[in-house]
């Protein structure tokens, strides 16, 4: 029984790092009907982000968030300006390779920068665990746990207590309409672009003291992230946390029964049969991966 | 004066020319219908005075202002309001969200609360369903919304596409005795019909559309007299 506990705390605990990848991606999505192939590279960014304060200044991942978030989102506003904004109304082919590109050179951008050492954070909290009962939880996994809910949340509320969340969302419903409205399409897609990427990237840096640091990092975390936003429902934010939480413990309950080999097949598995029963995912809702307005 | 002065316009649909040549102006204060069968261009000419649809060639004023290559949001600031056709309501936002929306421009944000007054008295059904999700709404309703959410942002000159479309005769009465009351008390109105007979006693001049041009023009009264318009567009 405790030793049950113990491989679905682990599991959740992981899930809700990644819930933090899985909106900004189901944002980027639900908004501006793109695929953001490069969203695990804001992630990996963000990571030697606050690797590099803690190595050089001694800052403390946690704290380096303060700092990461505002310089991604800076990228993020730079990225649309340059290349996402360009392929709005595109085929969809163009958007596919214009972020699969950019996935491309920010890996090799990194690869040429920082080699391809593995890297990792220590600090004094590394190795440590808080327990409860039987049921222990590494304490680095559960401040990233908490800090990625706390940010995921505040998105949600942002998203739905503010004038400018409720255009993102007239946005997502639909363009034309919201068009008519007086909302500046543009500068919504803008702002939701970089919002969501300065989340992989806070993603990123609370993730450095959990996991090790390499250019290519951002490639195993987005593909799981992608299962989890279509379980979830193409663009529903509640969605994307509930599944990334689920399947943080599908994960965790297959590698610990069967092999760690066996978790990344066990969650395709569901993710299929959920695509199966319920295409739209499990909070999605039928056809919004296809409104595109007017 | 004139509030729309519409020049000579032109729009394309890749290599489709969807409208060719439409002028049309609308004085302060007047009600115009557009008519015109199906595919004839009436939302083409509607998209493009909103900045939807971009204008090849001709220009587009508004208030004395050139307006041609204005984004779609600025129009909304400067009051020219579209009911775009199919309503197109936010389905997932709430009545009331819906309704806040429509003042989201910047000069309709400081009035906000007195419009919302006179829309829910205009509207009093969309009271009861505030809170409740607009694509829950019956398509009447839904229109209801469209209108009072177009009201929300203070327009100088109020432009619907095919209100009464798909809804219950009872209902476009209602629609169009509502849209009436939003033109008298001082609303510029422009709108597409293809429910001419009703629309020609709401408005005070109309032009028919026939392929992407003007076929013919003139006061309600001679367009609802006209053979040709009687034939093609009133059934009779
Ligand atoms: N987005 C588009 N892409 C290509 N062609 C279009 C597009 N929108 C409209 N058209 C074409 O342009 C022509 C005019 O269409 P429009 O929608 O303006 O007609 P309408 O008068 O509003 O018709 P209806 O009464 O059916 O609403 C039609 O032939 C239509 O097929
Ligand atoms: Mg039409």
């Amino acid at each position: 029984m405790d030793l049950a506990l113990q491989i679905v705390t682990s599991g959740l605990l992981t899930g809700g790092i990644y819930a933090l990848l899985a909106v900004g991606l189901t944002l980027i999505f639900g908004v501006l009907r793109v695929v953001n192939f490069a969203h695990g590279e804001f992630m990996m960014l963000g990571m030697y982000g606050a690797y590099w304060m803690w190595a050089l200044w001694d800052i403390d991942p946690y704290l380096s968030v303060f700092v990461v978030v505002p310089a991604i989102f800076a990228l993020g506003l730079l990225v649309d300006r340059l290349i996402i904004r360009r392929t709005i109304g595109a085929p969809e082919v163009t958007v596919v390779f214009a972020t699969l590109g950019l996935s491309i050179f920010l890996q090799n951008a990194a690869l040429t920068v920082w080699s391809a050492d593995t890297r990792s954070v220590t600090t004094g909290y590394t190795g440590t665990a808080f327990t409860l009962g039987e049921v222990r939880a590494s304490v680095p996994l559960v401040v990233s746990f908490g800090v990625a809910l706390v940010l995921a949340l505040a998105l949600w509320a942002f998203l739905n207590n503010t004038r400018f969340g409720k255009a993102i969302q007239a946005v997502a419903q639909n363009r034309d309409a919201a068009a008519l409205m007086g909302i500046n399409v543009q500068r919504v897609y803008m702002m939701t672009y970089a919002i969501a990427v300065a989340g992989a990237g806070a993603m990123g840096a609370i993730a450095a003291p959990v996991f090790s640091v390499v250019p290519r990092v951002g490639l195993s975390f987005v593909i799981t992230a992608f299962v989890i936003v279509v379980l979830g429902g193409l663009g529903s934010v509640p969605g994307a946390v509930i599944a990334a939480l689920l399947i943080g413990v599908v994960q965790s309950v297959v590698g610990f029964m069967i092999g760690a080999a066996w978790a990344e097949i066990a969650y395709f598995a569901v993710f299929m049969a959920v695509l199966v029963l319920r295409p739209q995912g499990l909070f999605g809702r039928r056809g919004a991966e296809v409104y595109q307005g007017a | 004066m004139t509030l729309l002065d519409v020049e000579d316009v032109a729009v394309y649909y890749g290599d489709m020319c969807a409208l060719s040549s439409v002028s049309v102006s609308v004085d302060e204060g007047e009600a115009v219908a557009v008519l015109g069968a199906n595919a004839a261009g009436k939302t083409t000419l509607l998209r493009a005075i909103s900045g939807l649809a971009p204008v090849a060639a001709g220009t587009i004023r508004f208030a004395g202002e050139t307006i041609t290559h204005v984004p779609p949001h600025e129009r909304v600031d400067r009051g020219l309001i579209q009911v775009p056709e199919g309503r197109l309501v936010f389905p997932f936002l709430s009545v009331f969200d819906n309704l806040r929306l429509g003042a989201y421009a910047q000069r309709a944000r400081a009035s906000a609360d007195e419009r919302l007054a006179f829309a829910l008295e205009l509207f009093p059904r969309l009271k009861d369903r505030g809170s409740q999700m607009a694509g829950s709404l019956s398509g009447g309703e839904q229109q209801m919304l469209a209108l009072a959410r177009a009201l929300m942002g203070q327009p100088r000159l109020l432009m619907l596409d095919e209100p009464s479309l798909g809804l219950a005769p009872l209902l476009v009465q209602e629609v169009m005795q509502r849209i009436d009351v939003i033109h008298q008390e001082g609303v510029t109105v422009l709108i597409v019909e293809q429910n001419a007979a009703q629309t020609l006693k709401l408005v005070d001049r109309g032009l028919v559309l026939e392929n992407g041009t003007v076929a013919t023009s003139g006061t309600a009264a001679d367009l609802a007299a006209s053979d040709e318009v009687r034939r093609a567009y009133l059934g009779i």
